[in-house]
């Protein structure tokens, strides 16, 4: 049993490396541009870049962050006339629904048009998860990845307009690039990015490069994939190397990332090592489920924890009170979180949407990203990393995990 | 803690370890009754969620137990629980629960002996390990 147990971890593992021998190889072949940024700055060079895409032929819609016209609010937006760009803005530190969750809605099914999407690494990652699970397809979108700074929780974000305004917004994403820290002291990105070593959207059709760019001259625009090539031909854009600061750049930015994440992960490990302490981690919790709402990975239409196998008999409460003479109402709380654990934690991106929704402020993101890293690292799996893993807990190997099985 | 004596929570296959319990019952052997059995069609069936529940409502040992790798009656349902396994191993000893609560066996449906050997030697060492914390105290 052992030597076949190794055997198997020996072709995860090789699988792995073929896949990341792959991605250099394809980063060494992509066709990479530098796109001048204009007079008006980088935000409006985007736009332009974005207009250019969504006008390219065959090209029907493009799904893009932008400023709402009623309210200086930030949504993904569904856009089919080039003019409705304006007040697009994939820059600010806003991030108020993982967007896997909407691509999938668009590509459930055929739509009989093109989609180009504009998403964050971690909104990529999650809908390359839900592709896995056969709740979206990839056949008729174009992805176009941003590099990401990270984010604030919506709360935060709404402290940060009101402080800093239209102007401080623009300037967000090229201070944190530029290594200036968020400009504002006392508002820190959420919790999930600040420990999120993904900036790079690697998973793109076509990448959108601002770390270790001089954004106020250039951004890249690279080539990942054939349909990204096709769309780069279309532009015309003509080919320029990637800068040599960019990847040094990149490099130091996840080691800073993986510092503060493992630091997230001992803290919030030895936080909820005992029963005890998990209760109390998770005390304020009012059984809404709206981590599990807001979760791009947890993709079941009817939740088991909605179900009546949840409406327990109103004697059974009693009954449960009379065991330890008291039970906290709504009950099944643990149940519930650990269950999720179990249900989504191998597929879990880590984009921290669940501390968003939160209305109690639990750290959710980070109790699931620390428990996630342990079981995706037990099967040798990364959620989203490549679209030919399949999820751990829907294949298995005949030979494998024998030290799971007997009672010695 | 000389008197504690462990609540262990059993689920077995319908078509092995069931039928190996049954044997063992026919052929007049005893094991401790520490042992609930709960029969389910395959160990491929048992959500995690069910063995979060026990532990949560304070059994002190859960065993998961099927056919053999290649008897499973439903051909591949007791690979799929060894994965599921796994996962849970990996988990719920993050929240202090001891790995060795949780066990997974294969006892094909002629193991009566073997059936019962089990089961005891599983009492003797949960009894040892003592009680599960959820069992004391209360959880939310």
């Amino acid at each position: 049993m052992q030597i076949t147990n190794s055997a198997s971890r020996f072709t995860n593992h090789v699988s792995r490396i073929t896949h990341h021998v792959l991605r250099i190889w394809r980063k060494a072949m992509a066709k990479t541009a530098q796109v001048e940024v204009n007079d008006r700055g980088l935000l409006s060079s985007l736009q332009e870049f974005f207009r250019s895409v969504l006008e390219s032929e065959g090209m029907n819609a493009m799904l893009v962050p932008r400023h709402l016209e009623q309210k200086n609010v930030i949504m993904p937006v569904l856009i089919s006339d080039p003019e409705q760009l304006e007040g697009a803005d994939p820059l600010a530190p806003a991030f108020p629904v993982n967007g896997a969750r909407i691509v999938s809605k668009l590509t459930r099914k055929p739509s009989g048009g093109k989609i180009a999407v504009v998403l964050r690494p971690c909104e990529i990652r999650a809908f390359i998860e839900l592709v896995k699970l056969k709740q979206a397809r990839t056949d008729e979108i174009l992805i176009i990845g941003m590099d990401c700074p990270g984010a604030y929780s919506n709360r935060d974000y709404v402290r940060f307009v009101e402080e800093k305004g239209e102007e401080g917004v623009a300037r967000f994403c090229q201070d944190l690039f530029l290594g200036k820290g968020t400009d504002t002291e006392r508002i820190e990105l959420s919790p999930a990015c600040q420990s999120c070593e993904f900036p790079i959207p690697e998973a793109a059709d076509i990448l959108i490069g601002l770390l270790g760019m001089d954004t106020e001259r250039h951004f890249m625009v690279q080539a990942l994939t054939q349909k990204g090539e096709n769309l780069f031909e279309t532009l015309g854009l003509s080919e320029a190397g990637e800068p040599k600061e960019r990847q040094s750049a990149v490099e130091s930015f996840v080691v800073e990332r993986k510092a503060c994440r493992d630091k997230m992960f001992a803290e919030t490990a030895a936080g909820v090592n005992t029963l005890e302490k998990l209760t109390a981690y998770l005390s304020s919790c009012v059984n809404c489920y709206n981590c599990r709402a807001a979760c791009p990975v947890c993709f079941c239409k009817e939740c088991v924890f909605v179900t009546d196998v949840f409406d327990h008999d109103p004697s059974q409460y009693l009954k449960w009170a009379a065991r330890k003479g008291a039970v906290k109402m709504p009950t099944d709380t643990l149940f519930y979180h650990i269950t999720r654990l179990a249900h989504m934690s191998t597929a879990c991106v880590g984009c921290g949407q669940c501390s968003n929704a939160c209305p109690n402020d639990i750290p959710v993101a980070e109790l699931f990203r620390t428990v996630s890293h342990r079981t995706q690292e037990a099967f040798d799996y990364e959620a989203g990393r490549s679209p030919d893993e399949a999820p751990p807990l829907s294949v298995f190997n005949e030979n494998e995990l024998g030290e799971v099985v007997g009672i010695n | 803690m000389t008197d504690f004596e462990p609540a262990i929570i059993a689920f077995v296959c319908n078509w092995c370890t069931y039928t190996a319990a049954d044997l063992a019952g026919t052929s007049r052997l005893s094991y401790p009754k520490n042992v609930r059995l709960i029969r389910v069609m395959c160990t491929g069936m048992v959500d995690p969620q069910y063995v979060i529940k026990a532990f949560l409502e304070g059994a002190d040992g859960v065993l998961v137990s099927g056919c053999h790798p290649g008897d499973c009656h439903y051909i591949n349902g007791n690979f799929k629980a060894r994965r599921r396994i796994k996962l849970l191993k990996e988990i719920l000893p993050q929240f202090g629960f001891e790995q060795e609560r949780l066990r997974l066996t294969w006892i094909g449906a002629s193991d009566g002996i073997q059936f019962a050997e089990i089961m005891r030697e599983l009492t003797v060492q949960l009894r040892t390990l003592g009680p599960n914390e959820a069992k004391l105290r209360m959880i939310i």
